[in-house]
C-alpha cells in the first residue's frame, strides 16, 4: 500500500489520562478515510498529533512522509486542513483569501497568481473574485474553504466536521468535491457526526475510549455488526465504550 | 390551547432579511422542532421569542404574555438554553445552579424533581468549575439551569449541534421525559434525522418557513415518487444518472442514491430503481429545490 499516513502505537497521555491509546493504522493515497467516534473518544487529540500540532507521548506517526514528532513543521507544510469554522477571513476578498493562505504555505507569488485564476474558474467563482467572503452564501464559502485548504497541492487534507450545520443539498455538493479531490489522488481524512456521510468513505475507523475499536469498509462493518445502517454500528460501538 | 402564538414576525439586519413573515402556534405540552441549517434564522427567532431582541414587525405571545409589553413577566415563564454555552465558567456546577435559582426567586430544592434525573449525572462533579466540564456535561448543566425555575415553555437552541449520535439520542430521551412532565418545548436543530422525534416541526431556510406539520404529514406530502439505486461505486453511478434525460434529481444518501424522475413512472433503462418512502431530509431537499 502506498500510504500517506502511517500511525504505529500512537499514544497521548495528559497526566493520568490516556486520551489516545496505542492506535495503529495506515491510510492509502487517494483514500477517503472516515475518522469517527463519540465526543471525548480521542479523535481531536489524534488528529492534532497527525497534523503536527501535538507531540505524541509515545509511538510513531508518518504523515506525507514526515515524522510527526521530529518534523512537525514539515508535516504542517505538506498537509491541508479545514474545520467546521472554515477559517476564512470574512473581511478579505475571495482572491485575497487564496493568496494569503498560499503565501502562508510558502508558495511563490509567481506561482500563486495564475493558480488563483485557474482555481476561480474551476470553482465557478471567477465573477465573485472581488467579493468579500462575508457576503458569500454558506455553500460557496465552504467550497472556497476546501479549495484554499488544498491550494498548495498537499498529499492529504484533514477535514474536521466540514459539513456541520450545512443544508442537505450543500452538504452533498461538498461530498462531490471530496470525491473529485480523491480522484485526483488527494488523500482525505475526515471526521463527521452525520452517519450517512460515513457511508461515503472508503474506510472508517471508530474510536472508543482512545482506542481504534473497528476499522473497515462501511459495508464490512455493517455486516460484522449485523446492522442496517452505520448509525447502528456507531451506537453499538460507542455504547460499548460507556459500559467499560 | 396555544402556548406560543407567533404572528407575522419580520426581522432584518442591514441588507439581510433574517426572518420573513413567520407565523405559527405551538400547543400546550407539545415538543416542537425548528429544523434548518445554519443561517436559516432559528437563533434570531429564539432571541425574539425570549425577549432578547425586538422584531421589526409582527407579534408573539408566550403563555398569553406579549413578548414586548410583558417582557418582564414573560421571562419568569420561559427557560432558554442558547446555542453557545453561557453559564459562568468560573463558578462551580452547584454555584451556577444556585445562582440561576436565586435570580428567579426560587431554590434548587423547590423544583429539584424537574432536574433530578439530569442533575444526578452531574452530582459527582458538583464542585467542579463549569469551564472545566466536558461538552456533554456542560450541556446537561445548562439544561438544569434553564429548568430550575420551572418554566412553562423551554427554548433550546441547537442543543445537539456537534454532539455525537449516541449522546444526541440520549438528549432526546431526556426531552421526551421533560415533555411528560408537562413542559412545552421548542427546540432547534440542523440534524434532519431528529425531526421525527418532535410532535410537529417547521422546516426553515433563509428566514422562511418551508413547511410546518407533523413529521408524518410532511413525509406524506412529498409530491413525487422516490426511488433508490446503488452500485459498488455510487459516485460514478451518480455522475452517470445525472446525464440521463429521465432523471429529475439524484442525491447521495448513505449507501444509496435517492432518485426522482421527470415523469414518475418513466424509468430509464438499465438502472435498478427501487421505490421507497421519503424521509424528512428528502422533503427538505425537495422544498429547497422548488424555491
Amino acid at each position: 500500500m502506498n500510504s500517506v499516513i502511517q500511525a504505529s502505537q500512537l499514544t497521548k497521555r495528559f497526566g493520568n489520562f490516556t486520551a489516545v491509546d496505542h492506535i495503529s493504522f495506515e491510510v492509502a493515497k487517494g483514500e477517503i478515510f472516515g475518522f469517527l467516534g463519540a465526543n471525548g473518544a480521542g479523535k481531536t487529540t489524534a488528529m492534532r498529533m497527525l497534523c503536527g500540532l501535538s507531540k505524541p507521548t509515545s509511538g510513531q506517526g508518518l504523515v506525507a512522509g514526515y515524522d510527526i514528532a521530529k518534523q512537525p513543521e514539515e508535516v504542517k507544510k505538506h498537509i491541508g486542513y479545514m474545520s467546521q469554522k472554515f477559517s476564512l477571513y470574512e473581511d478579505l476578498k475571495v482572491w485575497e483569501n487564496m493568496q494569503l493562505y498560499a503565501g502562508i504555505y510558502g508558495m511563490n507569488i509567481k506561482q500563486i497568481r495564475p493558480k488563483i485564476d485557474e482555481k476561480l474558474h474551476q470553482l465557478g467563482l471567477f465573477d465573485e473574485r472581488n467579493t468579500f467572503v462575508s457576503q458569500l452564501p454558506l455553500g460557496w464559502k465552504q467550497k472556497l474553504a476546501f479549495s484554499v485548504a488544498i491550494f498548495h497541492e498537499p498529499q492529504i487534507v484533514f477535514l474536521d466536521e466540514p459539513t456541520g450545520g450545512v443544508d442537505p443539498i450543500t452538504r452533498r455538493q461538498f461530498w462531490e468535491l471530496i470525491y473529485e479531490a480523491a480522484d485526483r489522488g488527494i488523500t482525505i481524512f475526515v471526521t463527521t457526526h452525520y452517519m450517512d456521510e460515513a457511508e461515503y468513505c472508503h474506510r472508517i475507523s471508530m474510536m472508543v475510549d482512545g482506542k481504534i475499536e473497528a476499522l473497515d469498509t462501511p459495508k464490512n462493518l455493517r455486516e460484522r455488526f449485523r446492522a442496517a445502517t452505520m448509525d447502528e454500528v456507531f451506537y453499538q460501538l460507542a455504547r460499548k465504550g460507556r459500559e467499560n | 390551547m396555544a402556548k406560543l402564538e407567533i404572528d407575522g414576525i419580520n426581522k432584518r439586519y442591514g441588507d439581510v432579511q433574517a426572518l420573513t413573515n413567520i407565523s405559527f402556534r405551538v400547543n400546550d405540552g407539545e415538543l416542537f422542532g425548528l429544523i434548518g441549517p445554519d443561517g436559516a434564522g432559528k437563533t434570531t427567532l429564539f432571541r425574539i421569542l425570549t425577549s432578547l431582541i425586538l422584531a421589526d414587525s409582527g407579534e408573539a405571545s408566550v403563555d398569553g404574555l406579549d413578548i414586548v409589553k410583558d417582557y418582564k413577566e414573560l421571562r419568569r415563564h420561559i427557560g432558554y438554553m442558547p446555542g453557545r454555552f453561557s453559564l459562568y465558567q468560573d463558578l462551580s456546577v452547584e454555584e451556577n445552579l444556585n445562582f440561576f435559582a436565586t435570580v428567579f426567586h426560587t431554590t434548587v430544592q423547590e423544583n429539584y424533581h424537574l432536574i433530578k434525573e439530569i442533575y444526578q449525572q452531574l452530582e459527582p462533579f458538583r464542585t467542579r468549575r463549569a469551564g472545566k466540564l466536558s461538552g456533554g456535561m456542560k450541556q446537561k448543566l445548562a439544561l438544569c439551569c434553564a429548568l430550575i425555575h420551572k418554566p412553562s415553555v423551554l427554548f433550546l437552541d441547537e442543543p445537539t449541534t456537534g454532539v455525537d449520535p449516541v449522546s444526541r439520542k440520549e438528549f432526546w430521551e431526556m426531552l421526551k421525559r421533560l415533555k411528560q412532565q408537562g413542559i412545552t418545548i421548542v427546540v432547534s436543530t440542523p440534524y434532519m434525522d431528529e425531526a421525527t422525534r418532535c410532535d410537529r416541526i417547521a422546516l426553515i431556510q433563509h428566514g422562511q418557513i418551508l413547511s410546518i406539520d407533523t413529521p408524518e404529514n410532511i413525509r406524506k406530502a412529498y409530491p413525487k415518487k422516490l426511488y433508490r439505486a446503488s452500485a459498488p461505486d455510487n459516485f460514478s453511478l451518480l455522475e452517470r444518472l445525472r446525464e440521463l434525460p429521465e432523471i429529475d434529481s439524484v442525491f447521495l444518501f448513505g449507501e444509496y442514491l435517492h432518485v426522482t424522475l421527470k415523469k414518475d413512472d418513466k424509468k430509464p433503462k438499465d438502472v435498478q430503481l427501487q421505490l421507497i418512502e421519503p424521509g424528512i431530509e428528502d422533503c427538505f431537499i425537495d422544498l429547497l429545490r422548488q424555491k
